[in-house]
């Protein structure tokens, strides 16, 4: 019996948890509807979720590009097939590689900041302080984070899958011999809308999980240096395991049909 | 002005509140004291709407506190009357000072041109005893009492009728707190202003009080003026106000 019930309470408190995320991601949409806003703010959290992520974002997905074309052709050179690097190296990074990537690296990069800001700003009873001033922190601070990360990872995920795409090609023209018009040609006609449209689409998801899980445990935080610490972890798994979770919904809904 | 009548709350199983009755009549200085953990703050922040009490009715010139709806024009306007001092300061990290006493000035309805803001601003931190070169440094960049007194020019910016301090002079040397308690009590009065205060240090109470009321097991355990609080023959006040371990409040909690 209590193996039954450890069951349903572990059951029963991620339904909770899910409603919680829910109503949490509710409330950060309607406040678009609902002035005041805050430009400022988005403004600069464009700058900090966007422009200051590039050079991680560019980092990894060159590494990850290079790779890639190599595996691949080893990979290929076992039933002769050496030829399609171009084409896998594209589709790999659009897809999935890419996004995904560049997902993960915002929830490290993104995630993890915005979770401990906030939350020492609840600690530090800021976010009282704004209510006080008469300043919805939802408006104030979910609001902006969320939107900025949403607007600004298509972009960022656009950038990763074309600096991927180069990493693919240098190597391939590097140290695998192909020719770098070829190369060019072959991705260019192998790539279809659809591929670019999940990309892009797979980013701005991404984006918003990964902004609303550092607010959303950033505001529920415990007290003390453990409950930050705690707040900015559970942030940062919560918006990978999701984001992976999504990558999977997402390509099932664009590709499996 | 401000009345608080039967609140309770608890946290968990953790009953805080029991029941308090408080009424601070307008432009008075009322201070609460009590142990540490006895609910203080959380009087405080009820009133401020920052914390829901189960039962009980809070009334701030007859409007009742706790109907007010989170995000309501009415509530904005009611806090708008507000200013609270934290009791770590609660400035905001990422802005500048000066940005800080002005915050409400900067947005909302209150909201006015840029310099002007600003000029309140330094003007507010010159009450308080700050040179103007203050204004562009970054909270972080302040000694803790100089971080209270920006929090205090912040709370004091938009000229509000009803000011909250919380613990004003923990973690401040003595000279320092001396300092900030006198600064509250010519803010008060020259605003003619309600001020409730928490706090649990004897010297401010006396610096700031016209009312003390005490706080204890989650009811008010005594309230009158601070002249009599001396000899009030309360065993539980006399207790505190002596920092006896002999007595009938538990030293170990």
């Amino acid at each position: 019996m209590t193996f039954l019930a450890t069951i349903g309470a572990i059951v029963l408190g991620a339904l909770a948890a899910v409603g919680r995320v829910a109503l949490f991601a509710f409330d950060t949409v309607s406040h678009l509807a609902r002035p005041p806003w805050y430009p400022r703010e988005f403004a600069s959290q464009l700058v900090q979720i966007g422009w200051n992520s590039l050079p991680v974002v560019g980092l990894t997905t060159i590494f990850t590009g290079g790779a890639l074309a190599l595996q691949i052709y080893a990979g290929g050179a076992r039933f002769s097939a050496e030829a399609v690097v171009p084409q896998i190296v594209a589709i790999g990074m659009v897809r999935e590689l890419g996004p995904v990537l560049v997902g993960l690296m915002i929830a490290a990069r993104v995630t993890s900041s915005v979770a401990a800001e906030i939350a020492t700003m609840k600690v530090t009873e800021q976010l009282d302080a704004l209510v006080t001033l008469s300043t919805n922190p939802m408006k104030y601070l979910t609001l902006p984070r969320v939107l900025a990360a949403t607007v600004v990872m298509p972009l960022l995920v656009a950038i990763g899958d074309t600096i991927g795409i180069m990493g693919g090609f240098l190597v391939g023209v590097q140290r695998l011999g192909f020719n770098a018009s070829t190369y060019l040609t072959n991705t260019i006609d192998f790539l279809e809308w659809v591929d670019i449209v999940s990309s892009l689409t797979k980013g701005a998801v991404f984006g918003f999980i990964a902004a609303l899980m550092g607010c959303y445990f950033g505001m529920r935080s415990q007290r003390g240096a453990a409950g930050v610490g705690a707040a900015t972890k559970g942030a940062v798994v919560a918006a990978s395991v999701l984001i992976l979770a999504a990558n999977f919904i997402l390509t099932e809904m664009f590709f499996a049909g | 002005m401000i009345e608080l009548r039967g609140v309770h709350k608890a946290f968990g199983s953790k009953q805080v509140l029991r029941g308090v009755d408080l009424f601070i009549p307008k432009g008075e200085s009322m201070v609460i004291i009590g142990g540490s953990g006895t609910g203080k703050s959380v009087c405080l922040k009820s009133v401020l709407g920052l914390i829901t009490p189960d039962k009980g009715e809070i009334t701030v010139e007859g409007q009742d506190v706790t109907r007010l709806r989170q995000g309501s024009s009415e509530r904005d306007a009611f806090l708008a009357r507000f200013g609270m001092l934290f009791q770590g300061g609660a400035l905001f990290d990422s802005l500048h000072v000066w940005e800080n006493v002005a915050f409400r000035l900067l947005r909302g309805s209150l909201k006015r041109p840029k310099a002007e803001a600003r000029e309140i601003a330094i003007e507010k931190l010159r009450r308080v005893g700050l040179t103007p070169d203050v204004a562009d440094l970054y909270p972080a960049e302040l000694s803790g009492g100089m971080q209270k007194r920006v929090g205090l020019a912040r709370a004091i910016a938009a000229e509000p009728e009803i000011i909250f301090f919380d613990e004003p002079t923990t973690g401040l040397d003595p000279i320092m707190a001396g300092v900030i308690n006198d600064l509250i009590r010519e803010i008060v009065v020259e605003m003619g202003a309600t001020a409730m205060t928490i706090t649990h240090d004897m010297t401010s109470v006396r610096a700031i009080a016209d009312k003390v009321a005490m706080l204890h097991a989650g009811k008010i355990r005594w309230t009158g003026p601070v002249a009599d609080m001396d000899d009030s023959g309360d065993p539980y006040l006399t207790q505190f106000i002596t920092g006896s371990a002999e007595g009938p409040i538990e030293a170990v909690r």
